[in-house]
Order: C-alpha cells, then sequence, then structure tokens
C-alpha cells in the first residue's frame, strides 16, 4: 500500500503496527512528532502500548531498560540533546542486553543550539555498544524500523538498535512509501521472544545491574565484545526475509557505481542519495566515480568494507559530524581502522560537509570527488581533512 | 492487613539474606529485612538506585537479594520502578501475564538518590501516578562516596563537604523537608518511619502496599560511620532521633496528618545529638546557642505537625 | 566459587541466581566480639532477630535458637537492643 506521510508520521505508524508494549519517551526536535503521533494512537485505542511521558530522556531510557528487562518489546524516539542527556543510560542499556529500538532523527549537538539535521547525536554513541542503521529515505527508515524490531530481539544478538535517518531532511519530508498492512507486520515480527532472566520473573529471582570489581569487570566487557560478532548474520537474515515480504533488498552497505569507480564518496543517510545523483551527472562526463552508503554503521562491517573499497584508488569519506580535537570526523575513523593494515588501499581523505542543517549540494558533492582526483594527482590528500560549504 | 504478629513471619524463606557487606550495626540492613518482612504476602520486585546498599548487596558472582531486582543509575530509581511497573501492566494488558499475577513494586534509594541527584525521576514518577512504594533510607548524607553533604543533612552536621572549621560550624542550611515536597504530588500515602519502631515500620508498609499509585515511606537510617558513633547504637541513635521529635513518626494518608507515635516524654535534642560525633563540635560551651536553633526548629516543626494534625480531623 | 572466565559468564549484567551471598560469602572475620545468647533467660521476643542487619539471628517458628555465625560481623544492635541483657558481646578468640 503506497502512503504520502511526514516521515515522522510515517515512524509512528511503523510503531502502532509493531505495538510495543511500552514506549518510553520524551520529545525532542526533530523526533517530537513520532511521540505525539504515537500518542494519538494510544489515545484512540489503536494500541495497547502503555505509554510512559517520562519528564526527561534520562529517564525514558532508565524506563525503557526496566522494561526491557521485564521481557517487554520497547520502543522510544529522541534526538541530539535528548540522545546526548541519554548518554549515561546508552552504555548501561547496551551492556545489559536489552533489545530496546530508539528512532533518532539525527539533530546537530549543541553549542551552538541548533535543531537541524547532522550526525553528531548518533555519532556520539558509537562507543556506547548500541547497534546502529541508518537510513537515506524515508522508505528505508520505515523498513529499518520493523527489521530493527526484529534484529534486536533475536536470542543471538540482544542488543539496542538506533534507526537513524535525518533531522528535517528526512524526518519532516513527505515521500511517497510503501508500507505494509499491519497484519503483515505483525506475522513478520511474531511475539517477542522470551529474554534468559526476567525482571518480572518472581519463581527465580535474578539481580540486574550488579556491581563487577576489577576481578570481573574486564571480563563482563570481553563478553559483551563478542556478542557484536553474531549481529551481522541477523542482519542479513531479517533483511533476506524482509525482501521475501516487500521485495525490497537490504543488505549491510550499498555499493553505487563501485565496480570501476576510481574516486568513492561514502556517505550515510540522506547525503548519500545526492551523492548517487551526483554519480550519475559525472558518469555522463566520463569521470568513474562511485557511492559507498554504509546502512549497517554498528557493528562496524569492516570485511564489507575492504571488498568494497578493494578496487577504489581514492576514497573520501564524507562525515556530517566532527571529532573535535580529534584526527578526523568520526566515519573516517572508522574507515581509516578498517583499512590500516591492507596492504594495498586506497588514498583516504576526509571531508566535513552538512553541518547544522546546511544543505549539501550537487555542487558541494562535486568539489568533493574533486579533492579525490586532486589527491590522485598528487599522490595523497594534503590536508587529510578538508570543510565543504563553509564561508572560509 | 494484618496486625504484625512477628513470630508468624520467623518461618518465612528471607528475601534479604546475610553475606552483603554492608557495615557492621547499618541500618539499611535492619530496614531492608522490615521492609521485605512487611510485604511477605506479595511478589516482590525491588528497584535500587546506586548507593552503599546497592553496591554492597550486588558484588558479581553475589546477590543478597531473593527477589528480584535491578540497579541501573544513581538518579534514576523512580524511572527504573516507572519502566518496570509500566511493562508489568502491559504486559498484562497484552494477556502474557494472568490477570491475577500481583507483583508490588518497591524501590529503595538514599537521600541523595532521592532530595538531590534523584529528586526529577521521583517528582516525574510521583506525577505520574505509578503504583510504587518508594523507600527512602534516610541516613542525611552521601555516605557511599564517604559522608558529602546532603540537601537531607541537618543544618551544624559535619560531612566532609560541610566540614566544621574555623569559619564554619558545619552545614549552614537546614534540612530539606522531602516529605512535604512529596506529599504537595497530591499521592495517596506518604509516611515516615524508623527502624527502631519496627511494628510502626512494618504496618506502614502494609498500609502503603495496599494502595494503588505511588507511596512513600521515609525511614531514618543512621550510619554509624557517618554520624559517627559505636556500631552496637545503630538502633539506639534512631530511637532516640524519634524520643526527641527529631524524626517523627507520622503519615499523610489523602492528604490528611497523623501522628502515630508520640513520645510519652520527649528528649531534648541533645540527647540525640550527643550521642553521634558528626555533632561533637556542638557540645562545646561556644556552641550552645546553636543547639538551641535546633532545639528550636524540632520544636517548630512538631507544634506544625501537630496543628496539621488537628487540622486534619476536621477535613 | 572459582573465577569465572568471560565465556563462562551469564548474558548481561546479571546474577541469575539472586540470594546466594548467604552461601557464598562469609563474613565471620569482620568480628572482633562475638554475640553470646543465653538461651533459658531468652523471652523469645525476636527484637534481636528483627533489629539485626546481615539476618545472623536464626529462629524458627517464633523461637530464637542463637547465631549464624558465618553471616555475624559482630556490630553488637542485638545485644543493645535485647530488652532482657541475655545476649553478651564476648571477645573473639583467634
Amino acid at each position: 500500500m503506497k502512503v504520502a506521510l511526514e516521515t515522522n508520521q510515517l515512524i509512528a505508524l511503523a510503531m502502532k503496527q509493531i505495538e510495543p508494549h511500552v514506549v518510553a519517551a520524551y520529545p525532542i526536535t526533530p523526533s517530537t512528532e513520532v511521540v505525539q503521533e504515537f500518542s494519538q494512537y494510544v489515545a484512540n485505542g489503536d494500541v495497547k502500548t502503555e505509554f510512559v511521558p517520562v519528564e526527561s530522556e534520562h529517564s525514558a531510557m532508565s524506563a525503557c531498560l526496566a522494561a526491557s528487562l521485564s521481557g517487554a518489546r520497547v520502543m522510544t524516539a529522541t534526538a541530539s540533546q535528548g540522545l546526548a542527556f541519554m548518554w549515561e543510560m546508552l552504555h548501561i542499556a547496551a551492556a545489559s542486553r536489552a533489545p530496546i529500538v530508539t528512532i533518532v532523527a539525527n539533530r546537530a549537538l549543541s553549542a551552538p543550539i541548533n535543531i537541524h539535521g547532522d550526525h553528531a547525536d548518533a555519532m556520539g554513541a558509537r562507543d556506547t555498544g548500541w547497534l546502529q542503521l541508518w537510513a537515506e529515505t524515508a522508505q528505508e527508515a520505515y523498513d529499518n524500523t520493523i527489521q530493527a524490531i526484529k534484529i534486536a530481539e533475536d536470542p543471538r544478538v540482544r542488543f539496542p538498535m538506533l534507526v537513524n535517518y535525518d533531522g528535517f531532511t528526512t524526518s519532516h519530508a513527505v515521500e511517497t512509501v510503501e508500507i505494509l498492512d499491519d497484519e503483515q507486520v505483525r506475522s513478520f515480527l511474531g511475539s517477542a521472544p522470551k529474554p534468559k532472566y526476567s525482571l518480572l520473573d518472581t519463581e527465580h529471582p535474578a539481580s540486574f545491574g550488579v556491581l563487577a570489581l576489577q576481578d570481573y569487570y574486564m571480563e563482563f566487557r570481553r563478553a559483551q565484545a563478542e556478542a557484536y560478532k553474531n549481529v551481522k548474520d541477523v542482519v542479513l537474515e531479517v533483511a533476506e526475509d524482509y525482501a521475501k515480504l516487500t521485495g525490497r533488498k537490504y543488505g549491510i552497505l550499498e555499493e553505487y557505481k563501485l565496480d570501476d569507480a576510481e574516486v568513492v564518496l561514502i556517505a550515510m543517510n540522506s547525503a548519500a542519495g545526492t551523492a548517487k545523483e551526483t554519480v550519475d551527472l559525472l558518469r555522463t562526463q566520463g569521470k568513474k566515480v562511485g557511492v559507498l552508503k554504509i546502512r549497517l554503521f554498528r557493528p562496524f562491517p569492516v570485511e564489507e568494507i575492504r571488498s568494497a573499497l578493494s578496487n577504489a584508488k581514492s576514497v573520501v569519506v564524507m562525515d556530517r559530524a566532527y571529532t573535535y580535537g580529534g584526527p578526523s570526523g568520526p566515519l573516517f575513523e572508522e574507515i581509516a581502522t578498517a583499512l590500516v593494515n591492507e596492504t594495498k588501499k586506497p588514498l583516504l581523505g576526509n571531508v566535513i560537509a552538512g553541518l547544522g542543517g546546511r544543505d549539501i549540494t550537487m555542487e558541494d558533492i562535486e568539489q568533493v570527488f574533486d579533492l579525490g582526483y586532486k589527491a590522485l594527482e598528487k599522490g595523497n590528500f594534503e590536508p587529510l581533512v578538508s570543510w565543504v560549504g563553509v564561508r572560509e | 492487613m494484618a496486625v504484625i504478629n512477628i513470630k508468624s513471619l520467623t518461618d518465612l524463606e528471607p528475601r534479604f539474606v546475610g553475606g552483603h557487606r554492608l557495615c557492621a550495626g547499618c541500618n539499611e540492613g535492619t530496614i531492608v529485612r522490615q521492609v521485605l518482612l512487611a510485604a511477605h504476602e506479595y511478589e516482590v520486585v525491588v528497584l535500587n538506585a546506586t548507593g552503599c546498599l546497592e553496591v554492597t548487596t550486588s558484588v558479581y558472582p553475589y546477590s543478597s537479594w531473593n527477589v528480584p531486582w535491578l540497579h541501573e543509575a544513581f538518579e534514576n530509581v523512580a524511572a527504573a520502578a516507572s519502566g518496570a511497573e509500566a511493562a508489568y501492566k502491559a504486559l498484562k494488558r497484552f494477556g502474557e501475564i494472568p490477570e491475577d499475577k500481583q507483583i508490588k513494586f518497591i524501590a529503595f534509594a538514599g537521600d541523595g538518590g532521592t532530595y538531590d541527584i534523584g529528586l526529577q525521576a521521583l517528582s516525574g514518577a510521583l506525577e505520574r501516578g505509578h503504583s510504587f512504594l518508594y523507600v527512602l533510607l534516610d541516613n542525611e548524607a552521601y555516605m557511599n562516596t564517604g559522608i558529602q553533604r546532603s540537601s537531607s543533612t541537618p543544618q551544624f552536621a559535619w560531612t566532609t563537604t560541610s566540614p566544621v572549621g574555623n569559619v564554619s560550624p558545619g552545614k549552614v542550611q537546614p534540612k530539606k523537608n522531602i516529605v512535604e515536597i512529596v506529599a504537595a504530588h497530591g499521592v495517596p500515602y506518604v509516611a515516615t518511619a524508623s527502624p527502631s519502631h519496627y511494628v510502626d515500620l512494618m504496618t506502614k508498609v502494609q498500609k502503603a502496599l495496599s494502595y494503588d499509585g505511588p507511596t512513600f515511606l521515609a525511614v531514618y537510617s543512621n550510619c554509624n560511620r557517618g554520624h559517627r558513633n559505636d556500631t552496637a547504637l545503630s538502633v539506639k541513635v534512631a530511637r532516640m532521633a524519634v524520643e526527641t521529635n527529631y524524626w517523627p513518626l507520622y503519615e499523610i494518608e489523602d492528604g490528611k496528618y497523623r501522628i502515630t507515635y508520640k513520645p510519652r516524654k520527649p528528649q531534648p535534642i541533645e540527647e540525640w545529638l550527643k550521642l553521634q560525633g558528626r555533632f561533637s563540635h556542638l557540645m562545646k560551651p561556644e556552641n550552645q546557642d546553636k543547639v538551641k536553633e535546633l532545639q528550636e526548629w524540632v520544636n517548630s516543626k512538631w507544634e506544625l505537625l501537630q496543628k496539621k494534625e488537628e487540622f486534619s480531623k476536621t477535613l | 566459587m572459582s573465577e569465572q572466565k568471560w565465556s563462562e559468564l551469564p548474558e548481561g549484567v546479571v546474577v541469575p541466581e539472586g540470594g546466594n551471598s548467604q552461601d557464598v560469602y562469609i563474613v565471620e572475620g569482620w568480628r572482633t566480639f562475638k554475640p553470646v545468647v543465653n538461651l533459658e533467660k531468652c523471652t523469645h521476643c525476636m527484637t534481636c532477630w528483627v533489629m539485626c542487619p546481615d539476618n545472623a539471628v536464626n529462629v524458627k517458628s517464633g523461637k530464637m535458637l542463637g547465631f549464624d555465625y558465618l553471616a555475624c560481623k559482630g556490630c553488637g544492635v542485638c545485644a543493645e537492643v535485647c530488652p532482657v541483657k541475655v545476649i553478651e558481646m564476648v571477645k573473639e578468640e583467634r
């Protein structure tokens, strides 16, 4: 069935179809409408979900964690400062193996305060242990939301997951989207698998969130680190099942015209779409360029990145966030780490673009590809990090 | 709600067991045992804020909790209780938990996790009306991190961040009134208690648990390390807090005040102060004016409480 | 309990068997004094049991039986609250 909805409304609709047991959420631009629309479904009795209008995002994640450990299917939505306020709880939720799905309408972090789209919020969560899916379009955001539930609560995974899409550019845009009907979503997801331990299991009382001293903390963390190795297979399995249901194919990455590409741009979320348009344009001019779009950012798909870039000569990583005081933007760090020990690797450079909702235009991306070509001529990216679209 | 018959509880399987690492004599261990004994008729899930109780009873691989137990962080036990209670209601509504399965949610937190860093989450949970009992273990400072002042610390008490020095007599501000703050949310039941008066405490726990909605029990807790008294006197100090009217035992039910214990012979505040090293500077002659100030503070609060009780009878 | 390897840990941050501390973590080494009760004079009021922070007073069917010396930290609260003063804190011999 085709619908044309503002993406936030669309995601609220996905949540309605998922009908989680508990939603504990706090409004923040540009994710607010997700929570508002969902509240209306609750008020109309369209869902039996227990909606908890918490008094802050920190409490939202706290309530979500307790609910998840009680065996409930749990969702919330936030962005920017809200996600940042939850930061302490994000680490706790991931280590606790609570499959909470959180919708993030990616927005810049203060200061200065800015309500528009960039990737600082989710990038700030990359050390927390949360899984992350990134979406270029409203269609992908909808499809990712549904798949996220199935991935997160799979007994081989049991990690919380962020479902990211750009604030305003995607969240407030209206796109025509193909949706499933309620019954299809219900049967695709089935009921939530029972957790190994439940807070409500009074017959077998367990203690959650315990203290571990110097003799055990590291073992807990080592065990957690190991568990991410199972995630990729589940993501691909769920994608395959979803493709059977919808005909839409998803994977870890999206490779766009990479086979013979000399210069490759790596991007996430909506700018990847603009990049693909730019590639089409530049190809008419004879330039061999391509786009690598990352869908599964956590766990970071090292092998897939290496394989996708194996023929590239010059790679520009486009970051919509920056690691202040760091060597580069965050996505660049991840890509560079994946390739660092490869004997044959492309030239690697970083571009910072689109911060605080600054539009990334096709002209910007042409400029980025130019940087990739210049590096080929000179034999290196100099400087390593360039800022595009900012008034010098 | 049964009259507390302590002997009838002696054969119950203990829900809070020994082998924890609370300091010898700690009131918190005593209070938790009394609360969970009083709750024996119910299935119980415990939420615990970061603090002495939490760290000493859950050192992996040991746990002293024979009931389901969750610790998340310092400032959010009320939010955790909200989430667990929401899941319980939802799972019932979805038909995944039997309708007749009853679980009571009990949150334990110290004065740090309640008066200060935890106040936001507490207020939110109270306003939203979740069904849970919040038990405040009030030892009047951030004890787990080594005796730092909280807004619950009484005036003139020594703590490491309100120490007694040449220009300071200890904590400058008087103790914040958490009971009034909670009562102002209009919740069904709020009460104070002390482990020294265990029948009163356990009766109040049962009363609180009989309600739907948020209920709150502020329990006085001696900390023999932070208050500087011998371990054996932990309960005696708590008893004296009550007998001096420093910690009156009362309840606010549906907005009406009722004092549940009136000392036959109310003791002067010195009887409580002199037991605790954190007030030893007040025993000096030059600080008698401060003792007088504290006595006046206690008196005025006690008088006001009695007036509220009288007034409540007219409601 | 021998120390578990990372691969032997339960999933999440859990102690799956709540209440196991009474079986495995022994605090008797904390004590300097230990309580000794004169059961003949004891009135079985249960006060020591209700006040003990460590669940170290053994009771059954309304009768005080004695102390669990593995759980007792020797705090002395029981002796202090006993209304008939039949508990004495005795120096531990080591």
